[in-house]
């Protein structure tokens, strides 16, 4: 696999969630990817990084030009060296939150990316990365 | 194969770097002439010479930095070449054997050059089996481009035939009907909602009926799969009808104890229409007897 | 603090949302619109979305919040103009918004909500729209 392309941004706030939308966006529309599969990528990333900021305590995001060959894709990895998630099988359902959310950004997430990984260990933090291909 | 040193093994994709540059001209000539008989004249000499060219040089500058792996950064413009090459080729109608002719042709002017100036057996063989490795990963790595374009083609075809075979009828002003045939999979559920909710936007509707006469079995996938579509339509502001339910599909329902929420439902697609016109502040009335058969002109309207 | 305008137009509020919100705006939408409602006794809402190109379970959240709220006060949100790949995104994501009533655009979300406020002592006035912040005038009584 080839990564043409890398870039990593903050991940601390509010207003960063919003330029790594823009960012993640902007990506997108660079590899290709078609109106749906844009909406999906950004929405999974703007859910992946509100969780970065309110329960990671803030992190980073790397974004990926991809290519498999003739295939082309964008792949984000969300790490924090925060809390760490304790069961994540539980985490990855839907409707489960510590917080006010609704409980979906994880579980949602991955029905909105074609590969989703996720690593997380108590008190050490959380990486989680999703890929979209074209 | 046997271990090298870091030294050893930049000295062997060295030579390869001191010919290229040294007798290109010649090596293209070789190159051209094994390859020739390839191709049935489809591409003519002078573009083959310049693709060959140019070629060459993108490979002599990947091993002049001293790169001996195709999957090396310093190879890029050399697979970029070739992805676009194994591409037109796959278009013009060429077999991937034919395409990766193109790079194992090379094989044998470069091995006669590195003959030439080899020290001993013993170099010779080590220069020759870097340069196979790479050329042979070079050739495969043709062959995969050219099956991922040709596997492009079989997707963009799919996803015609699925866009065709999910038509949107516009049954009256803000009305439209989704007849769908086959099993609704995931794939197809996506096309569909796509292909409804641009159709809800182009024509204002402000009902769908999905009529699923065609579909053979409901089970609890397809139910969340046609549950997705309804709600897509229900956020833009579109009411859904399903209709269609044969008595076997009914019990399916029943017994699997499928959810289809509030969705209303209709065996028939009349009763869906009726219903649909009705939901929309309008009816149909008789106004006039129906003319006899053969009688110029029915005179009634709706 | 940059705020998202709210026009009036009789007893309805017209929001249209055209920026890329971040979570902290979408929250002051929602405490503004709350307080409007309120202060001016609106009887519909419209929230018009339709340059929006992301709707995340945050700004989904806000929409279904705004809805309830605005219920409680006694009046009727409509959301218009999701785009078709949001919504698709929306049920992917497992977001149906229940309780957010929806309509194709303006046009037709206006006609919902005045068929919803009908028979209200007030038909809702087609006179000249306002804008005004949320700091607000105050100079209309509540109903």
């Amino acid at each position: 696999m080839n990564v043409p392309r890398r870039e990593v941004m903050p991940v601390r706030g509010d207003g960063d969630v919003v330029l790594v939308r823009q960012a993640v966006r902007a990506w997108a529309v660079a590899q290709g990817l078609g109106l749906v599969d844009q909406t999906k990528i950004v929405t999974a990333a703007s859910e992946l990084a509100r969780n970065t900021v309110e329960y990671g305590g803030g992190g980073t995001v790397c974004l990926e030009a991809v290519e498999n060959g003739a295939r082309k894709g964008l792949r984000l990895t969300f790490e924090d060296q925060g809390p760490g998630i304790p069961d994540l099988a539980l985490a990855l359902t839907d409707g489960y939150t510590t917080g006010k959310g609704m409980g979906l950004g994880l579980s949602g997430s991955k029905r909105l990316v074609n590969e989703f990984d996720i690593w997380s260990e108590v008190g050490k933090g959380t990486r989680v990365t999703v890929t979209r291909w074209k | 194969m046997t271990e090298r040193t870091p030294s050893a093994r930049a000295d062997g994709v060295a030579p390869l770097a001191r010919i290229i540059e040294q007798h290109r001209d010649e090596l293209l000539t070789e190159w051209l002439a094994a390859q020739g008989r390839v191709g049935r004249g489809a591409i003519n000499s002078s573009e083959l010479r310049r693709q060959g060219g140019e070629f060459l040089g993108l490979l002599g500058a990947a091993v002049a930095s001293g790169a001996d792996s195709v999957d090396d950064r310093a190879f890029t413009p050399v697979r970029s070449f070739l992805d676009d090459l194994s591409r037109a080729r796959a278009q013009q109608g060429f077999s991937p054997s034919e395409t990766a002719t193109f790079v194992f042709a090379l094989k044998g002017p470069l091995f006669d050059h590195l003959r030439r100036g080899a020290t001993d057996a013993g170099a010779l063989a080590s220069q020759v089996w870097t340069a196979t490795e790479l050329f042979d990963a070079l050739g495969l790595y043709t062959t995969e481009v050219h099956q991922r374009g040709r596997e492009e083609v079989i997707q963009r075809q799919q996803r015609d035939m699925l866009e065709l075979s999910t038509p949107v009828v516009t049954l009256w002003d803000g009305v439209l009907a989704l007849p769908m045939i086959g099993t609704l999979d995931s794939a197809r559920t996506q096309v569909v909602m796509e292909t409804l909710l641009q159709r809800i936007v182009d024509t204002g509707a402000d009902i769908a009926i999905i009529d699923i006469t065609g579909v053979p079995t409901v089970d609890t996938l397809t139910a969340q799969h046609l549950l997705k579509t309804v709600t897509a339509a229900r956020l833009m502001g579109a009411e859904c009808i399903i209709s269609g339910i044969r008595p076997q599909i009914a019990q399916t329902i029943v017994h699997l104890g499928v959810d289809l929420g509030n969705v209303t439902t209709k065996a028939s697609l009349a009763d869906a229409f009726r219903l649909a016109l009705q939901r929309t502040g309008r009816t149909v009335a008789r106004v006039a007897a129906p003319a006899a058969p053969g009688a110029p002109g029915l005179g009634g309207r709706a | 603090m940059e705020r998202i305008p709210i026009l009036r137009m009789g007893r309805l509020l017209l929001v249209t949302i055209q920026v890329d919100m971040h979570d902290r705006l979408a929250m002051t939408l929602q405490d503004d619109l709350t307080a409007r409602i309120s202060a001016e006794g609106a009887r519909g809402v419209l929230l018009d979305i339709s340059s929006l190109e992301i709707v995340d379970s945050f700004i989904g959240r806000m929409l279904s919040n705004i809805a309830a709220m605005a219920r409680v006060l006694d009046a009727e949100t409509v959301v218009v103009g999701m785009q078709p790949a949001v919504a698709i995104t929306l049920v992917e994501l497992g977001l149906a918004l229940p309780g957010v009533r929806t309509a194709l655009n303006v046009e037709k979300g206006m006609a919902l909500l005045q068929a919803l406020t009908r028979g209200d002592d007030d038909a809702p006035a087609t006179g000249a729209a306002e804008v005004a912040s949320a700091e607000g005038d105050g100079e209309r009584p509540a109903a």
